[in-house]
């Protein structure tokens, strides 16, 4: 699947390792999740009342339109959460545990 | 800390500036900012191991930038700097934080709200479908994240923000289909006198316009949007040119935006005064000509008291520092706070032209058809809405939102509350004045399942 976003530069960052909805991923060290995902995929997550596919808006941390969730089930801002190697991040929501 | 302290909230240039103010008169204060660098918007900070120079990032804006985080920098080990960190509520007896998933008060003795703006956007048809961004946001992916946010964008909307964003699109590579301004070029000679305030700007505006035109791109102005086609992702936008043709322009992308809405939420909780601004078109907080709100203690600056541009974001924010030290019993010369105020003046004005030229599109709500998302939240749409202003009677803004809940959901109503105002007063046939504005509520943004409070 194409990616919406394209990258125009700062390519020589290190490699980060993620795994989205059980997928590996690589991503650049200082990507954003949602950069990450989206220079690979087309969108993000559905929309929980209409089931559309949603894949942010504003990028600034105001329409909470990008939360993707962890494998133990936080919710994250994917426009403003940096990229660590060896996260797990889920595009659907699943009960929160409360384990990390 | 024992003492309650001054806190300034947000380290965009206002509150860069007015901390600053503070750390000259000997004080310390606590500088809060959600975000992981200093910059706000304008002078947004791309991550530490990204390696292009201001000049690529910041553009004519260069010199201004790093000043300001170059200040920053001699600042730091003379306030109390705490990223990553939300202001989330606020009472009498203390500013709520959250950081790192910790939630705490802190006692505050006076408070500048320096919290900036956030995109103001009429809802079009389609609209969230993949691929579709504010016009910060897709400028905020260049900046600083070196992406854009398609090859084949279009940027549809009205305001410097839109010529802007799309040069600096064009400039990094992007093949712009078009720029589509739903403000009809006419309006740009009424606003001129305004403009003229400040030539310089108004100069750079014209070279950004002139230089699209240059480089190809289709300019129009006085559009309609009709609706963004696309199966998962945007593939196309219709609409409607000023001489009433239909007009369909294929993309890859979508950058939205009419101007800017002032975060006031915090504002809001602590029961400050609001006045609805008709050149705006907004409720702002009421102020006086140096930051103070109507409630003792609490000061405005920068965009979130009213979007003026970056350059009065410095000047307000130091002048808010001024009154609030004054306030305090320090002593302020007279002439810096004139000097100040001086300096405001024509951005006042040209603020004025730039709301004449480029108005938020109020006209496109009522023909938004029913089936048109305006709480992208909760799929609320425009016929939700006006069902609420109809058989439910809901004349304002709080009683539609507790009847269909728009503006109830994660964000707030930041993305809708304006477009559903302008929806529910165009269906009860009222000014937008009339059916008031979103209350702000504590959490201002959603906290995490898991955050621990402390005592
Ligand atoms: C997306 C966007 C892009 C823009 N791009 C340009 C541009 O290219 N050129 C231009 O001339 N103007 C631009 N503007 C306008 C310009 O940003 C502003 O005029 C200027 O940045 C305003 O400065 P400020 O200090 O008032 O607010 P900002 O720079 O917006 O800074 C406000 C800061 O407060 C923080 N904050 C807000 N609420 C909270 C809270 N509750 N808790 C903790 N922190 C909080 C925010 O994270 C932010 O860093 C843009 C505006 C936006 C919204």
């Amino acid at each position: 699947m194409a990616g919406l976003f394209h990258r125009i530069g700062e390519r020589e960052r290190r490699p980060v390792r993620l795994v989205v909805d059980g997928t590996p991923l690589e991503a650049l060290e200082g990507d954003t999740l949602l950069v990450a995902i989206l220079t690979q995929r087309a969108a993000l997550r559905l929309n929980e009342f209409d089931g559309g596919p949603r894949a942010g808006f504003c990028l600034m941390g105001a329409c909470q339109d990008c939360r993707v969730w962890t494998e133990a089930g936080e919710s994250l801002r994917a426009c403003s959460t940096p990229v660590a190697e060896g996260m797990r991040i889920l595009t659907r929501e699943v009960a929160w545990t409360g384990q990390p | 800390m024992d003492r309650p302290a001054v806190i300034v909230i947000g380290a965009g240039p206002a509150g860069i500036r007015a901390a600053a103010r503070l750390v000259q008169a000997g004080l310390r204060p606590v500088l809060i900012e959600e975000g992981g660098r200093e910059g706000g918007q304008i002078y947004r900070r791309q991550p530490a191991n990204f390696t292009r120079p201001p000049a690529a990032l910041y553009g004519a804006d260069a010199g201004r930038a790093t000043r300001l985080h170059g200040d920053f920098a001699a600042l730091r080990a003379q306030i109390d700097w705490r990223p990553e960190t939300l202001a989330w509520g606020v009472t009498e007896d203390g500013l709520m934080l959250l950081r790192e998933g910790r939630a705490e008060a802190l006692p505050w003795q006076a408070m500048i709200l320096a919290t900036g703006a956030t995109e103001r956007v009429m809802p079009v048809p389609g609209w969230t479908l993949p691929g579709v961004y504010g016009l910060g946001g897709a400028q905020i992916a260049l900046k600083a994240q070196a992406a854009l946010i398609g090859q084949r964008p279009v940027f549809l909307g009205t305001g410097p923000l839109l010529y802007l964003v799309a040069w600096q699109y064009a400039k990094a590579g992007a093949d712009v289909q078009a720029v589509l301004d739903t403000s009809p070029w006419h309006l740009r000679l009424r606003a001129a006198p305004w403009l003229a305030a400040r030539p310089g700007m108004l100069a750079r505006g014209l070279r950004y316009t002139a230089d699209l035109r240059r480089r190809g791109v289709r300019l129009a102005g006085g559009v309609t949007p009709l609706g963004i086609e696309g199966e998962g992702q945007v593939a196309a936008l219709r609409w409607r040119d000023a001489a009433g043709r239909e007009q369909r322009t294929e993309c890859d992308a979508i950058g939205l935006g009419h101007g800017l809405r002032s975060e006031t939420q915090l504002a809001d909780l602590l029961q400050c005064d609001f006045a609805f601004d008709p050149v705006a078109r907004q409720w702002l907080p009421v102020r006086d000509a140096d930051g103070r709100s109507t409630r003792t203690g609490v000061y405005l600056a920068g965009d979130g008291a009213l979007a003026r541009g970056a350059d009065a974001a410095e000047a307000a924010g130091q002048l808010a520092a001024c009154a609030a030290l004054r306030d305090l019993g320090h002593p302020v010369d007279e002439l810096e706070m004139t000097t100040l105020r001086g300096r405001l003046r024509p951005m006042g004005r040209f603020r004025r032209g730039i709301e004449t030229a480029f108005p938020w599109p109020a006209r496109l709500a009522a023909g938004l058809p029913d089936e048109t998302v305006i709480c992208r939240c909760e799929s609320i749409t425009a016929g939700d809405i006006r069902a609420s202003a109809r058989a439910l009677d809901a004349p304002e803004v709080n009683r539609a939102k507790a009847f269909i809940r728009a503006g109830m959901g994660r964000c707030q109503g930041r993305v809708c509350g304006l477009a559903a105002a302008e929806v529910l007063a165009a269906a009860r046939g009222v000014p937008v004045e009339q059916v008031g504005r979103l209350r702000g509520a504590a959490p201002v943004k959603p906290l995490p399942a898991a955050t621990e409070f402390a005592e």
